[in-house]
């Protein structure tokens, strides 16, 4: 079994408090002076760096929420000059405005050596040949096990997303051994390999690293029966760092957290309470060697444990669950971040009031779904069906940009979407996870 | 080997250390860079017990060492080789070497392995072996530095700390001093805290450094990484840049 950084994933607990002490201080000294927003914060809850003696005392410290990185777009959470940083990345926002992290060289850096090591862990080496089924571009995913790929000298196939027959011709010839995707993707690749009739079993891939949405034990299994490989799961979040927070070890039995990098806390998603080991709740997220975008106690709205204990493959480091699901009601639609809210921008902007909508996800074989169901009001009433065809074609255009995601818009009979308490239930999700 | 936890010390009414945390690792050489007045030598009087802490907890090879006297803490394991280097003028290279094994003495050390290390010294620095019986004043500058680690090492530190060993000598001097750090690691697995002006030159021999400014800590990271660190380039690579583009 292979460990890629021992030094750090197999550390002493009392040595990784030492250095996880260290960097905090350094980090909250380097926040304080560079970036506003962080200063501000911590005058508001009275606090200066050193107030921080001991790991306990993070909890004394202002959270940081996706609402912090919208109110400082595009630059304002960045703690170096722009002319420092050599990669820009972005995730999708709530409500229009993405959010934008931004990586020094020594970033980049470090973050390939995290990805490296849970690559390791999933069990790829320098003899895989590593397909990446993540779409390249403004999210972090397949960047991040690109480099993490390549530090491990395997061989990467930079494919992309989607063009699922050119994908699995390539897996084939090219005889990709480990293949990186989200889970539901992979459902797909099986299933349309059946349909080809081609045997999964007869090519080459051993290892599927999958991330970017919430999997459960079932369809682990089930991806492991149908493509005859080892399915580890992994996690991240481009407000964090991207893929290289955590991720398994083959005893698969919670994903490792890089803590020399990380510190993470479970804390009650109401109260904002820490939660002793071991509780379910929200994880939040400090950064402790980044130095273009830090992120001090960033609430990830991820529910979740966390594992203190001796793991069998010897690294020292805590484990978390995976994601039980949000602290808000942001929806993951295939592979893509969806607030109900950002919905509800389109529709008030195409029909200039509010209408009473639902949102149905389904999962069709592996593949999300998702329907927006409108109830028909004066403001949307058409008496010719090419007009009603077109307006819902422009709905779903609209949805498309600005989700990214595809949706089916439908009308429906006014007052046919049930109301509790006068508020319309919204979100129907059907997947079982 | 070291480990500190928040320390804080004040040189009169200035706070010169504001919760500093750091630690060594066995036969790590660490190196604590930043601008005058940043900390740096306050951090390693604090250390060897010179001067008093205000707060914190400093523990060699898991002993608590805070508040202990400067004696005690050489007899523990810690020497300071101190700025400016200080050795004794008036007397002979000999007898500078002989008082850094004083605690020895006093306690009761074999005089016949004291005398061993006296030729140890003399192995590791044969300029100290021409020089014995002259007085420690008329050695040159960089002749002087080498007596003073050679001094410090007398007492068989476990952990060694250097306070500007580069300072004021030739560029040939310091290139030769730094080889003598690199050489007490590797040969006598010696431990070694660092504190240099010449950023650049602590950078290349040390595994990691730490970065004070105004008596915080700003940066820790593995030496070749802070390197290329921009804001370190900036702050504290700067003149050295300069100079070499000067030469």
């Amino acid at each position: 079994m292979q460990i890629w950084d021992p030094t750090y994933e197999c550390m002493p607990r009392e040595e990784m408090e030492q250095l996880q002490l260290e960097r905090l201080q350094a980090t909250l000294n380097r926040v304080y002076k560079n970036v506003t927003c962080y200063r501000t914060k911590f005058k508001e809850s009275g606090i200066v760096p050193e107030d921080v003696r001991s790991l306990a005392d993070l909890s004394k410290l202002p959270f940081t929420t996706k609402e912090d990185l919208r109110l400082n777009y595009p630059y304002g959470m960045f703690a170096v000059p722009l002319r420092e940083v050599v990669r820009i990345h972005s995730s999708s926002g709530t409500t229009g405005k993405p959010t934008v992290v931004g990586y020094t060289k020594h970033d980049v850096k470090v973050w390939s050596n995290l990805v490296a090591r849970f690559m390791t862990a999933a069990g790829v080496n320098s003899d895989d040949v590593v397909q990446i089924a993540f779409g390249y571009g403004l999210f972090t995913g397949a960047f991040g096990l690109h480099y993490g790929s390549e530090l491990i000298g395997a061989s990467v196939i930079p494919m992309g997303a989607g063009n699922t027959e050119k994908q699995i011709m390539i897996m084939q010839d090219y005889r990709t051994t480990a293949l990186v995707s989200t889970p539901s993707y992979a459902v797909t690749l099986a299933e349309r390999m059946e349909k080809m009739g081609i045997d999964p079993k007869a090519l080459s891939l051993k290892v599927g690293l999958f991330g970017g949405e919430p999997w459960s034990e079932s369809m682990r299994r089930e991806i492991e029966a149908r493509l005859g490989i080892s399915a580890t799961d992994n996690y991240g979040l481009s407000e964090v760092i991207g893929p290289g927070v955590a991720g398994e070890c083959p005893c698969k039995c919670g994903m490792h957290i890089s803590e020399d990098a990380f510190i993470a806390e479970i804390i009650d998603p109401d109260t904002g309470k820490t939660l002793p080991p071991g509780s379910v709740g929200e994880l939040v997220l400090t950064s402790l060697t980044k130095e273009a975008f830090p992120m001090v106690r960033y609430r990830t709205r991820d529910i979740t444990s966390l594992d203190y204990g001796k793991c069998d493959c010897g690294r020292t480091t805590v484990r978390m669950k995976k994601t039980m699901g949000r602290s808000d009601d942001m929806l993951i639609i295939k592979g893509v971040n969806v607030y109900p809210s950002q919905i509800e921008d389109v529709l008030f902007a195409v029909e200039g009031c509010q209408p009473h909508y639902q949102l149905v996800v389904d999962r069709k074989g592996a593949l999300d779904t998702l329907e927006i169901r409108i109830e028909v009001t004066e403001n949307i009433f058409f008496d010719e069906m090419k007009l009603q065809k077109a307006f819902l074609d422009s709905v779903e255009r609209k949805i498309d940009s600005v989700l990214g995601v595809g949706a089916v818009v439908k009308l429906v009979e006014p007052h046919s979407i049930p109301r509790a308490e006068g508020k319309a239930n919204r979100v129907i999700d059907n997947r079982k996870i | 080997m070291l480990k500190i936890k928040n320390i804080n010390a004040y040189y009169g009414k200035v706070h010169a250390l504001k919760n500093v945390s750091l630690h060594l690792n066995r036969g790590e050489i660490v190196t604590l860079i930043g601008a005058n007045g940043a900390g740096k030598t306050t951090l390693l009087n604090a250390l060897s017990g010179i001067i008093p802490t205000e707060s914190g907890e400093i523990a060699l090879e898991g002993k608590g060492i805070t508040g202990l006297s400067a004696d005690r803490v050489v007899s523990l394991g810690l020497s300071q080789v101190p700025e400016g280097r200080q050795v004794f003028n008036p007397l002979t290279v000999e007898e500078n070497l002989e008082l850094g094994a004083y605690l020895r003495y006093r306690s009761g050390g074999q005089k016949g392995e004291i005398t061993a290390d006296i030729q140890h010294m003399f192995r590791m620095f044969p300029r100290l072996e021409e020089r014995r019986k002259q007085a420690a004043g008329t050695l040159s500058g960089g002749e002087q530095q080498m007596l003073a680690i050679g001094r410090a090492l007398m007492a068989r530190p476990k952990l060694l700390l250097l306070d500007e060993p580069s300072m004021g000598l030739a560029p040939l001097v310091v290139q030769d001093i730094f080889k003598v750090i690199q050489r007490l690691r590797e040969e006598e697995g010696t431990t070694i805290l660092l504190v240099e002006q010449n950023a650049r030159a602590a950078l290349k021999v040390a595994d990691r450094g730490y970065v004070l400014e105004t008596g915080k800590v700003i940066l820790e990271g593995i030496a070749s990484e802070l390197l290329e660190n921009k804001d370190v380039q900036r702050a504290y690579l700067g003149r050295d840049k300069k100079e070499i583009w000067e030469r």
